[in-house]
């Protein structure tokens, strides 16, 4: 049997590290800071910013404003300082616009955000990496309808809520990449209002294609700022998703522990019984 | 007076005279069925499934109590569990967990019947039982998998019903048959939520029963593949490598069971999600009749079969075609009576003209869906298939452990691919898996046979602990 198990993790792990290799197309995805999961402040900031910027196109109708309790908030301060209309503390985040002009306004309605964190993760990238590249990815650019554009999500149809906290920004894009004349390098620089610069370069000999992105913030404090701003937000959408989840992994260690004892107790009960058996 | 004569004192003795049948069939099922007392880990696994349907029948029915089987209100109800029912978080991973505990514990339960023959002769009634609970699981999983009304759920089904639309002439009303719409819809949504919760349920706990006493009526195999009942104690008349099960073996479990929700709490409580694998992230996403997701995978344990679905493209047929070809010749040669022989021959020819000629030529969605079917059901003819002379593993040459090893791998490799986007070079890789998975079952009467078998044991191997 031991041979059996042997054999089957070996060829298992060689599958999946063939598996592995297999990479997605696009920019990397930044890593979100997850330790702010564990920062009430940060998630409590996380949820003021986004019932001011983004609870107004976005509904996230799975949420009761009141658990937010769970972060730490009482009813009276989301009363006082988060909720903006008539709802009350145990009602869901939801919205005054309609679906259908949401729709005719926008090209798309805006999805709702309540398990946003969940429903963008894929075998490529986790959902609190896409957001967070996401919410940082904004960039200027003069031939989209909104006059924005968005590294992550290209020709996104969401502009830039969040513009004046992170400030205009320079942004080039690096692409080593098949053209006409074969392999080249294309640098498009969009500048701070969103006109583009692009210069070709051709190149011999082997090249990787890859695609690099840089920004070049004009007050590079206020956007590491933003970084902050963004981390935040990602972390609450991210207890948004699953708000039982701290619960849960609490309550699972000690689960686990119990089992565990569980596991001894049954052993030793077996090795009891067994005993006698020849 | 109509009383039962008891042996049994205070309230037991006033039940046994009044219904002796509920001591007679414990001491049946339990204290006095004598399970050989050589059991390994592999023999866990049939415990751990038991475990597993009790907990999705508990858990189904707490579910059901807040669950809404309506298109409008199906995906918010799942998430108004996991949020606002107190616990519901708990019970609803409880059984998302449950769903994939539940196949790869019959896996490795079918895995067990492989390794020591235990499909074979007394015991094929068990086997041809414990397929269709495979299939009922099947089928479980499969209805059960649209209620979230998430992206997966509903292009999951979509994808599904629609091979019933495969099958020549009735194919595309069949399919709206089953979905009671010409799209997946909240008609499809209440009758699958009908089959989950009642129909499958009931069919599936009442072959559980009968997988149970079929096989207490033969006993149960061992890892020496040995029949315990050949060797009695002659003043007992029970068998000599035997011990009843209770309490023995229900001790044996208890330990095994606490195991196993070592591994099952560690991944409800840490990682529900299970890395996209047991809960699709795509499907927290609500069903969207008006956007195909760009890429729809089944959830895992149905990968294997999908990818067999997919590998079978025009080009491919031609290949199936001479495979079939190929098999009969050898069918020919082998088998003796003539009768028989005849019949294999213009079965296959008949087989290889409708898969290369006529309305169904080379349609890779008709075949397709057929060796899916076919890779499922060809379970069933284990117990025939396999001639060799020994039921167990440890006494069958070491390659034919090497065989085995590598159908699993062919399995794993054949479900990874199901989970990924189709490209030419891996169509390559899950068509070779589907020729070896396949040979694997055709190519058993004869490779089970060949090379050189140990002395199988009188008495099972067991070393006291």
């Amino acid at each position: 049997m031991k041979k059996i198990l042997v054999l089957f993790f070996v060829a298992a792990a060689a599958i999946w590290g063939a598996a592995a290799n297999a990479s997605g197309e696009g920019i990397p995805m930044d890593p979100f800071p997850v330790e702010r999961m564990k920062d009430v402040a940060s998630l409590q900031r996380g949820s003021r910013l986004f019932a001011n910027y983004c609870l107004s196109c976005h509904s996230a109708s799975l949420m009761r404003w009141n658990r937010l309790n769970d972060v730490g908030l009482e009813d009276r301060q989301i009363k006082d300082f988060l909720i903006f209309g008539t709802q009350k503390v145990g009602d869901v985040m939801s919205i005054a616009m309609r679906p259908a002009d949401a729709k005719a306004w926008f090209g798309k309605a805006p999805p709702d955000l309540s398990v946003i964190a969940r429903a963008r993760t894929s075998f490529e990238y986790s959902g609190p990496d896409y957001l967070y590249t996401f919410l940082r990815g904004f960039y200027r650019d003069t031939s989209s309808p909104t006059g924005w554009n968005n590294v992550a999500s290209p020709n996104v149809a969401m502009p830039h809520v969040l513009w004046e906290r992170q400030g205009a920004r320079e942004t080039s894009f690096e692409r080593v990449g098949h053209s006409e004349k074969g392999m080249a390098k294309t640098v498009s620089v969009y500048d701070a209002n969103g006109n583009v610069t692009v210069s070709t370069t051709p190149l011999t000999g082997h090249a990787e294609e890859r695609l690099d992105v840089s920004f070049k913030p004009a007050d590079a404090q206020q956007a590491r700022q933003f970084d902050g701003d963004a981390a935040d937000l990602v972390a609450y959408l991210v207890f948004m998703t699953d708000p039982s989840a701290a619960t849960r992994t609490s309550i699972g260690v000690w689960a686990l522990l119990l089992v565990g004892l569980l596991v001894f107790v049954t052993w030793w009960l077996n090795r009891t019984y067994w005993r006698d058996v020849h | 007076m109509g009383l039962h004569k008891t042996e049994y004192k205070g309230l037991l003795g006033w039940i046994d005279a009044r219904m002796p049948t509920l001591m007679l069939e414990y001491k049946k099922h339990a204290s006095e069925y004598y399970a050989p007392k050589n059991f390994n880990f592999w023999y866990y696994f049939g415990a751990f499934a038991m475990t597993v349907l009790v907990i999705q029948i508990v858990t189904g029915i707490f579910l059901v109590m807040h669950y809404k089987p309506d298109a409008r209100f199906a995906f918010e109800s799942v998430e108004y569990i996991m949020r606002d029912v107190p616990g519901g978080w708990f019970i609803r991973y409880m059984h998302s967990t449950g769903a994939s505990f539940f196949f790869i514990v019959v896996y490795l339960h079918m895995f067990r019947g492989l390794l020591y023959g235990s499909y074979r002769k007394p015991r094929e009634l068990v086997w041809i039982f414990g397929c269709l609970i495979f299939l009922c699981l099947m089928g479980e999983a499969f209805f059960g998998y649209l209620l979230p009304w998430g992206q997966m759920s509903y292009w999951g089904a979509q994808v599904i019903v629609n091979l019933f639309g495969a099958i020549p002439l009735v194919g595309p009303d069949l399919a709206i048959w089953i979905r009671g719409d010409f799209v997946v819809s909240d008609a499809t949504l209440n009758r699958f939520f009908s089959f989950h919760v009642i129909a499958i349920p009931l069919v599936l706990l009442g072959l559980a029963v009968a997988h149970i006493l079929a096989l207490h009526d033969v006993g149960s195999n061992n890892p020496d593949g040995i029949e315990i009942k050949d060797k009695l104690d002659p003043k007992t008349g029970y068998p000599l490598d035997g011990i009843p099960f209770h309490p023995y073996y229900t001790v044996h479990d208890l330990f095994g069971l606490s195991l196993f929700l070592l591994a099952f709490f560690a991944i409800m409580f840490l990682a529900p999600e299970m890395g996209g694998y047991f809960l699709e992230w795509n499907n927290f996403i609500p069903a969207d009749p008006l956007t195909t997701p760009p890429h729809i995978a089944p959830v895992w344990y149905f990968t294997p079969y999908y990818s067999v679905l997919r590998a079978t493209t025009e080009d491919f047929m031609w290949v199936l075609a001479a495979g079939v070809a190929a098999y009969a010749i050898l069918l020919f040669v082998a088998l003796q009576k003539p009768a028989v022989k005849y019949t294999v021959l213009i079965v296959a020819l008949v087989l290889v003209a409708l898969m290369i000629g006529g309305p169904l030529k080379l349609d890779p969605k008709f075949w397709g869906v057929v060796l899916m079917g076919l890779s499922v059901m060809i379970f069933f003819a284990l117990p025939w298939i396999d001639q060799a002379p020994v039921k167990s593993m440890r006494y069958r040459p070491l390659w034919h452990l090497g065989v085995l090893v590598a159908f699993v791998l062919v399995f794993f490799v054949l479900g990874y691919l199901g989970t990924q986007q189709p490209t030419p070079g891996l169509t390559y890789v899950a068509q070779a898996g589907t020729l070896l998975y396949f040979a694997f079952f055709l190519l058993m009467p004869w490779w089970s046979r060949a090379g050189d078998f140990k002395p199988v044991p009188d008495r099972v191997i067991f070393s006291a602990h």
